[in-house]
């Protein structure tokens, strides 16, 4: 039997939610868009969704605009932000080190647009602090963009400050909350932002759904044009199956939320107890940090990473690392090297992030792998080459 | 597993011998998005995509371990050095001794894995005594037993080259008649990590700046021209000397101090004789006196009757019995006896 602790790349699809999507491709093959009876019951679909959505992180629906996904709706936040505020002599964005690559590549594609960018380190605790980010603010900031939990340490950042310095220089506020959904209460409104960013597939809906919340007021300018879809922001026909699950995987996120919570953080202060106590030289990155109940990441002193996973990954156990790059293979965290952690933790670091679906029996399971495979990868000695 | 048709088939024996196995491939240098001019046919992302789909296909799970760090301190570091202090050096051999069945090796060994098996035409065998022998593989013209000369006993014993008793051919069919992704990809020429076949600029990246330039002279040390800089040039090269000449000139030798090349003729270029040094012997310790050997100077090069002397604890001089053309120090000295390899070093 295979474990599963990599909830933060993706979940499992919830039961209730495959139902949804496979019922929507069923039943409402409907184009949204179209007046006939077919489109009404497409735009029915969506319109629960919607609402749903909505309801998880504290949003009126009208607020909601489905994307293919969170990297979507990170691109049209910076994006569409960017192209309405430019001609005001706004050309300035400031966002942090530790941001989900969503957000880096997109400001970095400002950059070469002659964007200046302010890229704001976090304490070592993995922490952005309004202080640091009001530093960086100033009457050009068209955009502040500081993710809500970070995916590779779960750090919580706090937004509402940040949110209130950005205001203060007239700036819109965005937060990308792809890895706090579901995980923590999220609402736009005690947040204070302006755009937030949500993903279906990390909160136990199927891949290629998400959303950005648009506070009612705030215009941005689309990414994508064509069709008057999703109230002439978001062009393309609706995926409906996929915006179906999400809304269900939503609705379960957010009254299971609680009860979650505390289950889940139960299983990973189990994991986290136990590893430090079986494991000797092992040291959890952001403590001491407020984090996401489900998020663990570990660092063994003279482990490489890259063979800690593959070793867990031969015993059925999933876990991942640093950030994949193109090839498949694994880079030391971006976000580790920007708390400044010495490269011996940024290379050895393991992220353990549980869902709900997990158990302590699983969790037992992998404290019984995990320390002589540790054991064995750093008594390991050189094969003697010849020359 | 490279994405080519050798390890996917070394893999695909293992397999249907009932091994457990484990796909790994070897990320040597950066392949991201922007960088696509940087890397060749060997181990690019297009190949690593290809063993992924090999592994997948055989039911085998499969990793890309990144050793781009190791690789460069090892490999390239070593490959630049050489070719700034004249010599011409075989990165192959030093990925294999040092990489392959060092590193990679050891962290198969992580993984509970014994053995790291490749795609290399060599075959390996032991004798009562369990002691490993390498011999060359059974396609003549694919053999790449030359470029495994520095493995060790212990290393050998952890080696196992699953094609080595096939031809080619054989290989292709097997892969075609198993419908493997990779049954007709092109071979590899190149070197993997100078895929345009540029070693020049490779060599003055790694260093940080272009070898200074210097004389060409004839053996009396007579100036002839000016050259752009010894990496550029090999022992027995004729192009890019831009002289003019009634016979054609070839490089005979090259001076790092001085950054001169000396050049003449064809037959200038014969030698009897060379020192070889960091000899690894195969089996483990130096022949007791002289030995007489086939040596071969470089990679499809017809071995050359050869008396071997050990002039020191890891060094011989060889003495052929006919005149050799070309002798080039970096390339390997490899000593067989028929089919098998005895040992070999660097020419010095």
């Amino acid at each position: 039997m295979r474990i599963y602790f990599d909830h933060n790349a993706t979940t499992p699809l919830h039961p209730a939610a495959l139902e949804a999507t496979t019922r929507a491709l069923r039943e409402t093959f409907g184009n949204a868009s179209s007046v006939h009876t077919f489109g009404q019951q497409a735009k029915a679909v969506l319109d629960e969704a919607r609402a749903r959505v909505a309801a998880l992180i504290g949003a009126e629906p009208a607020e909601v605009v489905f994307t293919a996904g969170g990297t979507e709706a990170d691109n049209f936040a910076i994006r569409g932000a960017a192209e309405a505020l430019e001609s005001r002599g706004r050309r300035h964005v400031v966002t942090s080190q530790i941001e989900h690559e969503a957000i880096l590549n997109t400001c970095r594609a400002l950059e070469r647009r002659g964007w200046r960018v302010t890229w704001v380190p976090p304490t070592q605790a993995g922490v952005v602090e309004p202080d640091a980010v009001a530093a960086a603010l100033d009457d050009e900031t068209a955009i502040v963009s500081i993710m809500h939990a970070n995916n590779e340490t779960g750090v919580v950042q706090p937004i509402a400050a940040i949110a209130e310095a950005a205001h203060r220089v007239g700036a819109l506020m965005h937060t990308d909350a792809v890895q706090s959904a579901g995980k923590i209460p999220v609402d736009v409104r005690e947040l204070g932002v302006d755009l937030l960013s949500v993903s279906a597939h990390k909160i136990g809906g199927p891949k290629g759904a998400g959303a950005l919340w648009i506070r009612r007021g705030v215009r941005i300018a689309p990414i994508l044009t064509g069709g008057r879809h999703e109230r002439n922001r978001r062009a393309g026909t609706e995926n409906v199956p996929a915006i179906a699950g999400f809304g269900v995987a939503a609705e379960i996120a957010r009254t299971g939320l609680p009860e979650h919570a505390v289950q889940v953080s139960a299983l990973r202060d189990r994991l986290e107890r136990g590893v430090l106590a079986a494991v000797s030289g092992a040291h959890v990155n952001g403590e001491g940090a407020p984090r996401v109940p489900n998020t663990s990441n570990i660092s063994f002193d003279r482990v490489e990473a890259e063979s800690l996973l593959i070793g867990l990954d031969l015993e059925g156990i999933a876990v991942s690392t640093g950030s994949a790059c193109s090839s498949g293979t694994l880079e030391p965290s971006h976000v580790l090297r920007a708390m400044r952690l010495p490269q011996g933790r940024t290379q050895s670091a393991i992220r353990f992030s549980l869902g709900t679906t997990n158990t302590e029996a699983e969790v037992d399971r992998l404290l019984a792998v995990l320390p002589r495979l540790v054991e064995k990868l750093r008594s390991l000695t050189r094969v003697p080459a010849a020359r | 597993m490279s994405g080519g048709v050798d390890s996917s088939v070394a893999a695909a024996r293992l397999v249907e011998a009932g091994h457990e196995v484990i796909g790994l491939s070897m990320q040597l240098y950066d392949q991201r998005e922007g960088n696509a001019a940087a890397f060749g046919r060997c181990c690019s992302l297009d190949d690593l995509h290809d063993a992924r789909r090999v592994a997948a296909a055989l039911g085998i799970p499969h990793y890309v371990l990144n050793l781009e760090r190791p690789f460069q301190e090892t490999v390239v570091a070593n490959f630049a050095r050489e070719y700034a202090a004249g010599r011409t050096p075989i990165p192959c051999s030093h990925c294999n001794s040092e990489l392959k069945f060092a590193t990679l090796v050891n962290r198969a060994a992580g993984f509970d894995a014994g053995t790291v098996a490749t795609g290399h035409y060599a075959r390996i065998r032991v004798d009562e005594g369990g002691r490993r022998h390498l011999h060359r593989g059974l396609d003549a013209d694919k053999d790449q037993s030359y470029f495994l000369f520095a493995l060790t006993q212990e290393q050998l014993s952890r080696a196992a080259f699953p094609v080595g008793d096939w031809t080619k051919a054989e290989v292709r069919a097997y892969a075609r008649a198993r419908s493997l992704p990779v049954a007709d990809k092109p071979d590899s020429q190149e070197i993997c990590f100078v895929p345009d076949g540029d070693y020049a600029r490779v060599v003055e990246s790694k260093l940080g700046a272009a070898p200074p330039g210097g004389a060409i002279t004839d053996t009396s040390g007579r100036v002839l021209g000016r050259h752009d800089g010894i990496h550029r040039f090999t022992v027995g090269q004729r192009k890019g000397l831009r002289l003019s000449s009634t016979e054609p000139l070839y490089v005979l030798a090259i001076q790092p101090e001085t950054a001169t090349l000396v050049v003449g003729s064809r037959s200038d270029l014969e030698r009897m004789d060379c020192e070889v040094r960091q000899v690894n012997w195969i089996a483990g310790t130096p022949p007791d006196g002289s030995i007489t050997a086939a040596v071969q100077i470089r990679h499809r090069h017809p071995p050359g009757a050869a008396t071997i002397t050990p002039i020191g604890h890891d060094r011989v001089r060889v003495v052929f019995d006919a005149p050799q053309i070309a002798v080039t120090p970096g390339q390997a000295a490899v000593f067989y006896d028929g089919d098998e390899v005895l040992g070999g070093g660097w020419i010095d």
